[in-house]
């Protein structure tokens, strides 16, 4: 029984989210009593880890002052970052274990509750088979704790279903990065951004998504750069751009094919470097034939004239860069968009160098970190196959086990969902994940969760998701305990412990390794500190591709971070990779691989005629359980809103702030209009960091990418109505925000 | 801090608005924040721009004031109002050409960006700058603003007023008219196409 024990009302009123808006101690509390400490530290708010340092005093982070000399950011921030340090001591924090009771939830010891979750594993794990527990980890996690639940899931409960939420985050472009070039990372350095003579943003809205990196453009631009930018919307940062390409949803493939069909038209490949450098090139040359620009014209809505201008920018370049997020990889042909882009670095010589290449923009806190070291359903630490004997044997020594004790690859986060879904799997355990607001369909999502036997949480706030729990473990901060994240630039950084968790809040590493221990399996979890656990990921990393065995806390902090691969003590770290012209793969080569054109699977027709995109706004973080609770971020974007071009509004006179009821194949939700020109007209946008009636991923579809098993978040199907006003369960579901008076500027 | 100027170049802002929120973190001033942020017209760009206090060598502010009670430093600052003076009578907040001073009435007085007094007078950079991850607005030395695109100028005209400020607003070194239209940049050519589906 997992359906929420009492009133959604009640749960709200008890735990949030209440946005706080004064910080402990109060507002004029700092210039009273000032910091004791400043900790160097990282925001835990995306995949660029800003430096930042944290003012602390007595167990409490009460403020922050920029971290100037750190060099990716040089004490810059987004409003996320200045004010993350609002969560540790907000009222909604958990400060205890909870246990569900048909009268809702009441506070008990850990022992109670640690005893009551290994019981029900057991008898579930007894009655149904190891495989019946799926364990859900974050890439918000450090990673010493991603890397614990990776093995906690193999060794202590024997299961081979654990993956994470960076399967709805950076599985595109891991799995393309892999294919391509033998290894999961960003080649490259932020630095080399401002070295580069044409940079193509690719489905990246880098001023809401990754706020530091607009810096680096802009200086791109300074020296001289042009700067391509490819969206259905103009984001900010098309404001500064030399050309901007509309593309339309789910059609990105298209466009890079075409401007790869040009480059070959016009021979502006490199074909030195091609030959010396690459294989598959002549499949793919073949491959791109058919896209001529008049056809992806047609395909994409980007003008004919533009496809060719914009390749020959790019092709003509001596130094030119690709980024890309989530606007291609959310697709279900998100690899393949990928390597679309890849494709076009390598004909144009366009890697292994200063200022060239391409980069993928992480998007979670560890994004990158979170995913190297065993959270994965199908990677052990190191990045390595699960399928591989020899990386089976590496891991099983590093653990003390045999190797056919590791169970095979599981499912991916989706996939579990869905096996939950059809009773294939029971029981679930969560850490830091939010699939009632983050997965798509969330309906399918809350149907899932009621029926599971068992299901827990570890967190630090009352998620939606942890509504539907069994029991709910408080857990820690990211400030709350010591390790590392890497960035997305492939930088290994330190995360400093500022303070204690609160009440009888515990780390997150703690309570796995005492479910470890009382499920039996104590002996494999001998850690005193995260520290240790560090120890052992650097050895279990050593030899793999993301190898940290170099890597060591104090070395991160001399240095400023290390970038993997750091195989040794003496090694300074790897910040661009490929520079002696080889790939990881066995034969060194970079691999052109073909793409083949396929439409969404949500297509647009007659009954949803337009198309529907998601995505985030720069003062929510991922699924909002942390940044709908920080009063001044829910301020500057309280409620979701419809993105919608006047002239599509005009069919359905629409006004701005009317309410408008889209709906999908899956479900509907009623919301305001914003009308802007800076979104295509047959096209709209909603961002989705909000849960219940205000959660977008109401509309979303569960199609996957067929390798990376990504959702396609970017591409569904809609159609629109006026309605008559707010839908009914808006008041009780908007409580933190205020519906009828948005902030100047969102109207 | 001795050697850096204040540049605010809005074509550079993004709209995150981290600027408004670390200026309410500001120790003389926490919870208030004297950043003037605007959306210019959300309907038909993204465009966005955050101001601070222009510290004019001649404030007005300062010249309207009944009470005598804003002051400019030897450093060119002028500073938010003397609390025992300032009588709150909203004078610089209509005089002032850029509607940068603010009047709290809690505090029963007009407070305004000093340029973070308390930060650049120990070497620090104001918060703002400090944070503004597009550099919209910066704290630099003017050999470092000389690598941008975009030229200083700290003279304007309003009217028959010329004012001349501390602060530097960045302006575009050639200036083209720029669409700011989604449709202007796509291929097809009337609506219809586009409810239609594929
Ligand atoms: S959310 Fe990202 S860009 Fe913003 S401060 Fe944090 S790490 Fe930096
Ligand atoms: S900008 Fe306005 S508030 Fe600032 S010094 Fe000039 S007149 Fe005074
Ligand atoms: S911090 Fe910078 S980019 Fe953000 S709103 Fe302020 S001026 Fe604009």
């Amino acid at each position: 029984m997992a359906k929420a024990p009492v009133s959604l009302e009640s749960l709200l009123d008890r735990f949030g989210p209440h946005p706080a808006y004064t910080p402990p101690g109060g507002w004029q509390d700092e210039s009273r009593s000032p910091a004791e400490r400043l900790v160097k530290t990282h925001c835990c708010f995306c995949g660029q880890q800003c430096g930042i340092q944290l003012k602390v005093r007595g167990n409490q982070v009460i403020g922050f002052e920029p971290w100037e000399e750190f060099p990716f950011n040089h004490g810059m921030l987004c409003p996320k970052g200045v004010k993350r340090y609002m969560q540790g001591g907000h009222p909604d924090r958990l400060l205890d274990p909870l246990l569900r009771t048909p009268k809702g939830f009441r506070a008990a010891t850990w022992d109670e509750s640690l005893d009551f979750t290994v019981a029900r594993l057991k008898e579930v794990q007894l009655k149904y088979g190891k495989d019946s527990v799926a364990i859900y980890g974050g890439a918000s996690l450090i990673s010493e704790k991603s890397y614990l639940l990776g093995k906690f899931a193999r060794v202590a409960l024997g299961t081979r279903h654990i993956d994470y939420n960076g399967r709805l985050c950076m599985v595109s472009a891991g799995t393309a990065y892999k294919l391509a070039f033998g290894v999961d990372r960003s080649p490259l350095p932020w630095a080399d951004i401002l070295k580069a003579q044409v940079v193509l943003v690719a489905g990246a809205n880098v001023a809401d998504c990754a706020p530091i990196t607009t810096d680096y453009l802009w200086r791109c631009r300074d020296a001289g750069g042009k700067l391509i930018i490819v969206d259905p919307r103009m984001t900010p940062i098309c404001r500064n751009a030399d050309m901007y390409l509309p593309v339309r949803p789910g059609t990105d493939m298209a466009l890079y094919m075409s401007l790869l069909n040009v480059i070959l038209r016009d021979g502006l490949e490199r074909r030195d470097f091609i030959a010396a450098h690459t294989t598959g090139f002549e499949q793919v040359a073949e491959s791109v034939r058919a896209w001529d620009p008049r056809t992806a014209a047609e395909k994409t809505g980007v003008p004919p004239e533009s496809i060719e201008r914009a390749a020959h920018l790019f092709a003509k370049a001596e130094r030119a860069i690709v980024l890309h997020a989530r606007g291609v990889e959310h697709q279900s042909k998100g690899v393949e968009n990928c390597l679309a882009l890849i494709n076009l670095c390598l004909a144009t010589g366009n890697i292994g160098r200063e200022g060239a290449g391409c980069a993928m923009i992480t998007g979670q806190g560890n994004g990158q970190g979170g995913r190297e070291h065993g959270q994965k359903c199908d990677q052990l630490p190191g990045q390595r196959s699960i399928s591989d004997p020899k990386a089976r044997a590496h891991t099983a020594k590093v653990w003390g086990i045999s190797p056919e004790e590791i169970p095979p690859a599981g499912y991916s986060a989706v996939e579990i969902m869905e096996a939950i879904h059809c009773g294939e799997i029971k029981a679930l355990l969560s850490c830091c994940f939010n699939p009632l607001v983050s997965l798509p369909d969330a309906k399918f999502t809350q149907e899932a969760l009621e029926k599971l036997e068992f299901f827990g949480v570890v967190d630090f706030f009352m998620s939606e998701t942890a509504h539907h729990a069994d029991v709910v473990l408080a857990g820690s901060l990211q400030e709350e305990e010591e390790g590392i994240g890497c960035t997305n630039e492939g930088r290994v950084i330190h995360i400093q412990k500022a303070v204690d968790p609160p009440g009888n809040a515990k780390g997150d590493s703690w309570i796995y390794c005492e479910l470890a221990k009382r499920l039996g399996k104590g002996k494999y979890f001998p850690y005193a500190t995260t520290k240790d656990i560090y120890e052992e990921l650097r050895e279990a990393s050593r030899g793999g591709h993301a190898d940290y065995f170099g890597i060591t806390y104090e070395k991160i902090d001399k240095n400023m971070g290390i970038f993997w691969p750091c195989p040794s003590l003496d090694h300074p770290g790897t910040p661009r990779l490929f520079e002696d012209g080889r790939s990881f793969h066995p034969d060194g080569k970079h691999h052109f691989l073909v793409t083949e054109w396929r439409e969404s699977g949500d297509p647009v027709s007659v009954e949803f005629p337009v198309y529907l995109t998601t995505g985030r706004v720069v003062s929510q973080y991922l699924s909002g359980t942390q940044t709908r609770r920080i009063g001044a971020l829910v301020d500057q974007y309280p409620n979701p809103r419809l993105e919608i071009h006047p002239r599509l509004a005009e069919q359905y006179q629409i006004k701005d702030g009317d309410w408008v009821t889209v709906t999908s194949r899956r479900n509907d939700m009623t919301l305001q209009a914003m009308v802007v020109k800076t979104i295509r007209p047959d096209t709209v946008f909603i961002p989705y960091h909000w849960a219940g009636e205000r959660s977008a991923n109401r509309l979303t579809h569960r199609t996957l990418d067929p390798r990376s098993k990504i959702p396609e978040f970017k591409v569904s199907a809609c159609r629109l109505r006026k309605a008559d006003g707010p839908p009914d369960g808006a008041r009780a579901s908007n409580r933190t925000g205020n519906l009828s008076e948005p902030r100047k500027g969102q109207a | 801090m001795h050697g850096y100027e204040f540049y605010v170049d809005p074509s550079r802002c993004i709209g995150c608005q981290s600027c408004v929120e670390a200026c309410a973190e500001c120790e003389t001033h926490r919870g208030k924040s004297m950043i003037n942020f605007d959306f210019i017209d959300r309907q038909r760009t993204t465009a966005t721009a955050a101001y601070v206090c222009w510290h004019c060598e001649e404030p007005t502010c300062a010249m309207v004031c009944p009470a005598d009670a804003i002051k400019k430093g030897d450093d060119g600052i002028v500073q938010s109002s003397l609390k025992p003076r300032c009588i709150g009578c909203s004078n610089c907040v209509l005089a002032c050409p850029f509607g940068i001073p603010k009047i709290f009435p809690e505090y029963e007085q007009m407070m305004k960006c000093d340029m973070c007094y308390d930060r650049t007078s120990v070497g620090k950079k104001p918060m703002c700058a400090t944070v503004c991850p597009s550099q919209a607005l910066s704290y630099v030395r003017p050999e470092e603003i000389g690598k941008r695109r975009e030229k200083p100028t700290n003279v304007f005209h309003f009217g028959n007023q010329k004012i001349v400020t501390r602060v530097h607003m960045m302006i575009p070194a050639e200036t083209d008219a720029v669409s700011l239209d989604v449709l202007d940049y796509m291929w097809e050519e009337s609506y219809a196409v586009f409810s239609q589906p594929q």
